[in-house]
């Protein structure tokens, strides 16, 4: 699996840019796009590397629990914020129970149980709608301060 | 990305150089693990000053790390942790718990040359602090 696009030079000007997740390889470049991203829209590197380290989380469950999905970062604004939206998707298996999962101490991977809880906390705003059998989708904003 | 492993004294280092992945991970506990026994080793050390990230993952896997190679007789420090890393991990609720931290490689050194000297930590016997 290569991480051939992370190679392509980053512009300010694009609007989107989606990493497909299949492996633990892509969760690392799924990260280092955010940071770029981040750093780029002229974050700290104390928030870049929140952006990053919750986009490693959302980019894990995909692996972990749908096989594959996507994850994709844009630009958010709401009048005068401006922000990083992070839209993690998968047609995996759907989570059941969506508010036990994002209660704080529960993972089902046997993990430490702050995944989805952990994410919710480094962001600003939280989303996430699933349908079993369907997949999940989580959409994620951090506001630059 | 494969993390190399230098054998100093009765201690094993390991010097992350570049972002890991899962696998490297899973793979690093295993080879020190390993090592710890093969080296005879008393301590072992984590340079992380490279990991940009440290999510629940590597925190996990570095903790059952140092776990595992206590059970050999080995005490892991974990040097070289970023302060944003230290920000994110606070915020993200992810604990150590018990695995000893130092701020870079020579402050390891100096932790696992106290904790060598220290006559209880290994039960006191007859041949009860050997040191290199």
């Amino acid at each position: 699996m290569a991480v051939g696009h992370v190679t392509r030079a980053l512009r300010p000007t694009d609007q989107e840019i989606t990493v497909p997740i299949a492996s633990d390889l892509d969760i690392v470049t799924a990260r280092q796009w955010g940071r770029t991203l981040a750093s780029q829209r002229g974050y700290s590197p104390t928030e870049a590397t929140l952006i990053a380290t919750a986009i490693s989380e959302l980019a894990r469950n995909i692996v972990l629990y749908a096989k594959r999905g996507e994850i994709v970062l844009a630009s958010a604004n709401d009048g005068p914020k401006q922000g990083i939206v992070v839209v993690a998707r998968d047609e995996g298996p759907g989570i059941a129970d969506v508010s036990r999962a994002i209660a704080d101490g529960y993972s089902t991977s046997g993990g430490l149980g702050l995944g989805l809880s952990g994410v919710r906390r480094l962001m600003d705003e939280f989303e996430i709608s699933s349908e079993l059998g369907k997949g999940t989708t989580v959409t994620i904003k951090r506001w630059k301060r | 990305m494969q993390v190399p492993i230098l054998k100093q004294r009765d201690y094993l280092i390991a010097s992350i150089q570049a972002a890991l992945t899962d696998e490297d991970l899973k793979h690093l506990r295993d080879a020190l693990v390993a090592q710890v026994g093969e080296y005879r080793s008393r301590g072992v050390i984590v340079d992380v000053t490279a990991l940009d990230v440290m999510d629940s993952f590597a925190v996990r896997t570095l903790r059952d790390l140092a776990h595992m190679t206590r059970l050999r007789g080995a005490e892991t420090v974990i040097v070289g942790i970023q302060p944003e890393v230290a920000f994110a991990m606070t915020q993200l609720g992810l604990r150590l718990e018990g695995v000893a931290a130092a701020l870079d490689l020579e402050e390891g050194l100096a932790y696992l040359d106290r904790q060598a000297k220290r006559p209880t930590l290994r039960g006191a016997g007859p041949h009860s602090g050997r040191r290199a």
